[in-house]
Parts: C-alpha cells; structure tokens; sequence
C-alpha cells in the first residue's frame, strides 16, 4: 500500500466530565425550580453556564484541530455519517410529537365524542379540529391561529434562507468568499426575522386570542411542536452565527468545510419540518 | 495532534509523547475504547447488584403472602426501580461496554469513530444512576408508576417523577451518543478488505441495535418531555378532560418499547454467535442468513408495540394485525436458533464456562420465546395480561436471553482483555448455580400467572403461596450466585494462569493482553482459508479472528 490512509483519536480530554456536570446541575435545578424549590433557577444557571463553557472549550478544540490539518478524509466521512444520524434522531423526535398529533385527530378524539363517551362521560362533547370546547370544560374558548397570516410569511422566510444558505455554499466552493458572507448573513438575518416574527405570534396568541399551552390538547401539540421547531431554529441560528464568524476568521477551503455543510444540513432539515408543521398544524 | 503525522513504523509507543493523567483522573478523562469498555462494564455491575437487591427485597416480601417487610407504596418504587435499573443501568450498558471493547478490535480500527464522546455517553450514565437512585430521597419516594411510566398514574407522582424523567432523557442522550458512534465506527473503520459481509457477527448485530436505538431513544425522551409538560405546565397529551388519551401515552412508550426490546437481545445474540463456533470448532452456520434474520427482527419490530397493549382497547383488526406481526418475528429468531444448532452439529464441542452459558442461553431463551409467542395470542394475552405470567417470560428473555450472554461474553473475551484465563472451576460453578437457581425463581412463575397472580402487588391470595415461597428461595440463591462471578472477574484481572497461546484454532489470535495503545494505522486483512481470515496490525498487535462466509 503506497498511501495509508491515517485515523486521528484524541488525546485525553476534560470537557466531556463538564458536560456531564452541567446536565446534573440543569437537571437537579429544573426539578427544584418544578418543584418550588428556591434554589431551582440558581442552579439550572450555573449548570447552563458550565454546558455554554464546556461547549466553546470543546468545539473550540475541535476547531482548532480541524484547522491544525489533523482530520483526514477518513475522519470527514466518520463527521459525515454522524451528523446524517443525529439529524435522523432529531427526526424521530419530531415524529413522536408528530405521531401525538396525528393520534389525538384520528383516534382520540373520534372516540371521545362517540356514543359511548357522550351517554357516560363528556354529555355533548362534538369533536372537531381545532377543538373548541374541551370534553371535560377545562378549557377556556380560544381562537386558533390562521395559516395565512404570519405562519405563511414565515414559510416564506425559512424557504428563501434554504436558498441563500445554498448560494452562501456555492460561493465557498468557488471560493467567493464575499459571496459566501453574504449568504450566510443573509440566512441568519432571515433566521432572526423567523423567529421573532414567532415570539411576535406567541404574544399574540398568549394575549389576544387566549391560546395557551394549556388550552386542551390544541393548545398542548400546537405549542410543543412549533416551540420545539423554534429551539431547534435557535440553535440552528446560532451554530450559523458561529459559522459566519469562523468564515471571517478564513476558515473553511473549498474542498475542506464539513462544519459548514453540517450546519447546512441541519438548517435543511429545520426548514422540513417547518413545512410539516405549516401543513398540519396551521394549515390542515 | 502532532502524533498522526509520524511515520507509522516509528512505533507506537514514542507517538503518544502527550500528557496522559493517572489516577481518578485517567478514567475521567479517558479517550481509549478498552478504559471506556472498562467502566461500562463496572458501571453496569454495580446498578446489577443494585437492581438486584431491589429485586431480592421484592422476593422476600413475596416469600408469603401478608405484609411483612416493606409498605405498598414503596414495594411499589421497588419494582418500578428495579425495572428501570436493569433496563437502563445494567443490560444496555454492558452491551455497550462490550461493543467498546470489541468493535474496534474485530474490525481492526484503532479506537471508535469519536473517542471523545464516546467517554461523554459513558459519563452520563453515573449522572443518570444519580437522578435515578436519589430519587428515593425525594419527598415522596421513587416513581411507582411501574418501568412503563404509565399515564395517568406518571402525571400525579411526586418529585422523585421528574427527575427520573430527567435521568431517562440523560440516558437517551448517552445511548444516541453511543450508537451514534459505534454506527460510524462501523461503517468508516473498518480495516481495508474487510466488507461488511466479513465482519464477525457481533458488530453486526451491534450495528443493526445502534440503528434501533438511534431510531427509538428520541421517541422515548418525547414521550417522557409529554410527561413533563402535563405535570407542571398544564398540558393535556394524556389527559382526556382536555382532549387528549391515556393511551396516546402507551402507543408512544410501546413505539420506543418494543424495538428496547430487540436492542436488549440482539447483541446477546452477536455474543452468543462469536461463542458457539469457537467451542465447536466449526465457522458459523449461515452467516448471511443470521445477517438477514438480524435485520428482519429489528424492522419487525417497529410494528408490533400494541400488543402490549390488547387489554387496552383497539379495533379487532388491530388487534390481528399485531398479533400476526408479532408472531411473524418467530421466524427469523427461528432462523438463529437453528443455525446455532447446526453450527454444533458434528462439531468437535468442549463445554468450558462461555460455551456452558451460551448454550444454555439457547435452551432457556428459547423457552422465554415460546412463552413469548403466548403472549402474542391475543384471546390468551387477555387472559395473562399483568399476571406474573408475563413476569416469567419476560425474565427469561432477559436474564437468561441477555444476561447469561453478558456472563458468556465475560468468561469469552475476560482472557483477551486480561492475559490471564480465569478460573475454569469458579466459572463453571457460576453456570450451574445461575442456571438452576433461574429456573427455580422464574419457572414457578408460569404457573402463577396462569392461575391468575397480578404482578406489581406486594399481597396475594393463599393459595399462590407456595409457588411464591419457591421463587423466593431461586432468587436468594440466584442473586448469591452473582458473587461467585464477582470472585472469578477479580480473581482473573489480579492474575492467575497466562492466557494459553492456541494453534490450529479459531482462537489463535493476540499473544497476551490487548495492548491500551494502538496504531492508528489501518489494520490488514490476512485470508488463511476459504472460511478464515485474520487481522493484523503491525506488532505488538494483532487482532481476532472474523468470520469470512466464503
């Protein structure tokens, strides 16, 4: 063999005990924060200060040995088949919400306004889709949200920053480097529009229409989905931001740039399940 | 990293010139597979005894019926615990600690994919056993919503709910970490020539679980994030009062469930096919079909969760469409069964303690199968449904199905890890005790579930109560006998007789303990026979021997 292809294992590192130290301390602070204990807040703060540390500590290491030259290509395949299945996890997450939704339309709520049901349990219970009354009465009216208002625009915005995103990618391979900062700034830009244009809807619903979390099980897959989409949005947004900063830095090289793509591939798979929920949560 | 760059026939040794802390530390901070394998495989022997002495608290409260030993309510946290502790904390971190160990050697790379993380899904486990077991300091106890976490009884327990929520979604992150990682190790790894169609079963079997578990695991940590949010703020998923169903919450468990099940057996069933032609001097019997069997039970079983739930309510088609499906999975675990059969058949078998293990895997796995077909009959389900019935068949299949595997595995690989054997006679003495005394706690369970005995109730009526005493008594003796499998672990890691060097045999491989270090160069692939071949990796080492169909 006249080439040998090299792997590349890391030496020791401290950042994963962190990391496991953050989560004990946001799990231990969000279940006394639930619990009305004091302290709570504190210490999920502190736990998410010790994740953000832990978090530039290592993608910082392994910044610096991506662009020290230290991953082969053996190593940009492994990056490639791990990233193709975290955002396959990410999908299945999604499709238990999804799977939530689709049951409670077609099953439950059938079966809750059958005969059976009204004769013993919920008088008069009619289902319908958004539902309007609660079988049991715990829900107080409120007003869905339209899909051709801001949900519609917002389609818009996260389909146009796939194609910019796209362009910005181009602009890399070709190695346009202005090119490829505009795309990127652009992509968060219309990320950021996205995303308070959602905060904007929240409120409104929060305030005006009486939408809650609450609000039955409307209330409960609308808001888990679409705030579950936003989280992933955020982050998406921020690993972008992080991105743009590293282009002004001069990393990435036409043929060299797998954090580049990943992040592009999960902003892609962000913008799919968008369309997902336009269609069924807002639309259908 | 300066080392990557050397010239790989410098050696070694001088590459790692890099700082490497000793101690607490170097466990802490540990990137190399074999460390990480180390503490998988503790780690996991602690929550078993663990579990084990919520189980044997279990058993003696069942010794006879009455309340003796412990309240309802916390017998109640017992069992929910003690499932979730050896779901969660000893079976699937044992099967990661093995792959850890095994993956990179059979297939020749130097570490897994991402050594870094892979020490991150270790060290998330202890994070999760803290969460877990603290919770029965909260006010209020442990969960005692069963290892099902079944709505409504999950939404109205108290503090000690949330964070076994939170340590279920610490534990998924770890085990999609983990596959995540032996996925790629996997598929980009391996040493050049080595197909997948040659690699030795158990990364197989391993790399069809990880797909399972990267699939399934985010379901999980929905169902329990739906949980969270009906708890405290104010969602209605499983609350029917604001249009949603309880039994939303058990479509979505068993939609995780099921496959969990599969991710629990099906590298037991890697182990057991690396073990039985070994000590039958004979390659596996129909490789490729043991791949295409792996295959067929893991997508069987995303569609056949409900029937675990028949007595719950569903259509009649449903309940025939679960039904048949479930029943189809016989066939491929049929496939495995009688290749492993035919793979001894004529073979030149010895029986030492791996061999001993797996082949009563296969006696008492089988059983733990047909009980399993059973259960999958809906009208008899109906009947059995929650009945210690269910307890027995679900025992067999994981203490004898995955765990005798563990033990098998242990005795298998323990010289390879250690250069040293361990101690024939000890290990044999571990078979015979665990397997007699497995039978003697779970066999009397059949006939207490027939006859009609709920599980998860801390009394019973009188006339189970000489079945019960018999059961109590197998499981004192059972858990006893895990002490004896401490004694043979210790006594073959502090020495002992060196491993032998076999010739001639599938077993000829490295001459002593696997070396921390290795080049991180790729291993080559030698073809000795039309059915063997070997992987070596320059000296000191070299790898094992895989399975080569053709």
């Amino acid at each position: 063999m006249t080439h040998i292809e090299k792997y590349f294992v890391p030496e020791p590192s401290r950042y994963p005990i962190f990391g496991s130290i953050a989560l004990l301390l946001m799990a231990t602070g969000a279940v006394f924060w639930m619990n009305k204990v004091s302290s709570g807040p504190l210490i999920l703060a502190l736990g998410f200060a010790t994740l953000v540390y832990m978090l530039f500590g290592w993608f910082g290491q392994v910044i610096r040995e991506s662009e020290g030259g230290n991953y082969g290509s053996n190593v940009d395949v492994s990056f490639r088949w791990s990233m193709g299945w975290f955002i396959f996890s990410e999908v299945m997450f999604f499709a238990g919400f999804f799977g939530a939704l689709f049951y409670v339309r077609v099953i439950a709520l059938p079966d809750l306004s059958s005969l059976d049901h009204q004769q013993f349990l919920w008088g008069n219970f009619s289902a319908q889709w958004p539902i309007k009354v609660s079988p049991g009465h715990i829900v107080d009216p409120f007003t869905p949200i339209g899909a051709w208002g801001i949900p519609a625009i917002n389609t818009l915005l996260l389909l146009t920053s796939g194609a910019t995103l796209t362009w910005a990618h181009w602009g890399l391979l070709n190695n346009n480097r202005g090119q490829l900062k505009l795309g990127l700034f652009l992509t968060i830009a219309l990320g950021l529009l996205f995303l308070s244009l959602q905060i904007m809807e929240y409120a409104h619903a929060y305030s005006d229409l009486n939408l809650r979390l609450s609000s039955g099980i409307f209330g409960s897959t609308f808001f888990m989905l679409t705030g579950f989409h936003g989280l992933h949005v955020t982050i998406g947004a921020t690993m972008l931001i992080v991105i743009l900063l590293r282009v002004m830095k001069g990393h990435f090289k036409p043929d060299h740039h797998f954090a580049f793509e990943a992040v592009a591939w999960y902003w892609h798979f962000v913008d799919v399940v968008w369309l997902f929920l336009f269609v069924v949560v807002y639309w259908l | 990293m300066s080392s990557i760059a050397h010239d790989p026939t410098h050696g070694h040794e001088h590459d790692h010139h890099a700082h490497h802390p000793s101690g607490v530390m170097r466990w802490i901070t540990t990137t190399n597979h074999k460390d990480i394998g180390s503490l998988y495989l503790w780690f996991s022997f602690i929550m078993f005894l663990a579990g084990g002495v919520m189980a044997l608290t279990i058993r003696a409260e069942l010794f006879q019926p009455g309340l003796q030993i412990v309240q309802p309510e916390f017998f109640n946290q017992l069992t929910t615990m003690h499932g979730l502790v050896m779901v969660f904390g000893a079976i699937m971190p044992a099967f990661v600690g093995f792959a850890n160990w095994q993956i990179p050697l059979m297939i020749g790379a130097p570490d897994m994919a991402f050594a870094r993380m892979n020490n991150w899904s270790f060290w998330l486990l202890p994070v999760a056993a803290i969460l877990l077991m603290g919770s029965f300091l909260a006010p209020g106890g442990a969960s005692a919503a069963g290892w099902t976490l079944y709505a409504p009884l999950s939404v109205q327990m108290g503090m000690g709910m949330d964070m076994l929520i939170f340590a279920v979604h610490i534990m998924g992150a770890s085990s999609i970490m983990g596959a995540i990682n032996i996925v790629t190790t996997i598929l980009n790894m391996r040493a050049p020539g080595m197909t997948l169609m040659k690699m030795p079963l158990f990364c197989w079997t391993w790399l069809i679980t990880a797909y399972l578990l990267i699939a399934v695991m985010p379901v999980l940590a929905g169902a329990v994030t739906m949980l969270l949010t009906d708890r405290h703020f104010g969602t209605s998923f499983f609350n029917a009062a604001g249009g949603g169903d309880p039994v939303l919450y058990q479509h979505v468990f068993w939609f995780f469930g099921h496959p969990e099940v599969y991710i629990m057996i099906l590298p037991a069933f890697g182990i057991v096919s690396q073990i039985i032609p070994t000590f039958s001097r004979k390659p596996l019997f129909g490789y490729a079909s043991m791949v295409y069997a792996t295959s067929s039970i893991a997508i069987l079983s995303f569609i056949v969760w409900a029937h675990h739930m028949f007595t719950t309510g569903m259509p009649a088609a449903g309940q025939l469409f679960f039904m048949y499906a479930t029943m189809l999975i016989a066939v491929p675990t049929g496939v495995k069964v009688f290749n492993w059969v035919a793979t001894m058949w004529k073979g030149s078998m010895t029986f030492e303690t791996p061999m001993l293990f797996a082949v009563g895997f296969i006696f008492v796995f089988t059983m733990g199968g047909f009980t399993g077909l059973i259960c999958a009959i809906t009208p008899i389900d109906i009947q059995i449904q929650d009945t210690y019935y269910v307890v027995a068949h679900f025992h067999y299949v994981l203490v004898a199905g995955s765990l005798f595997a563990i033990f098998a595995g242990t005795y298998y690989w323990l010289p390879k890890w250690t250069g040293h054997m361990y101690d024939e006679g000890l290990g044999r003495l571990h078979f015979w005790a665990s397997i007699i005394f497995f039978n003697i706690t779970f066999f009397p369970m059949h006939f207490l579930g027939l006859a009609g005995m709920p599980r998860r109730i801390p009394d019973y009526a009188l006339q189970f109560a000489d079945f019960n005493a018999i059961a109590t008594v197998g499981a004192f003796g059972f858990g006893l006998s895990q002490l004896i499998f401490l004694a043979a672990v210790l006594k073959c890691v502090k020495g002992g007789q060196r491993r032998p060097q076999r010739s001639g045999t599938v077993r000829t491989d490295s001459s002593g303990p696997c070396p921390r270090q290795r080049p991180t160069i790729p291993s080559k692939l030698h073809r000795l026979s039309s059915k063997r071949c070997w992987l070596t990796g320059g000296p000191p080492w070299t790898g094992d021997q895989t399975s080569a169909p053709r």
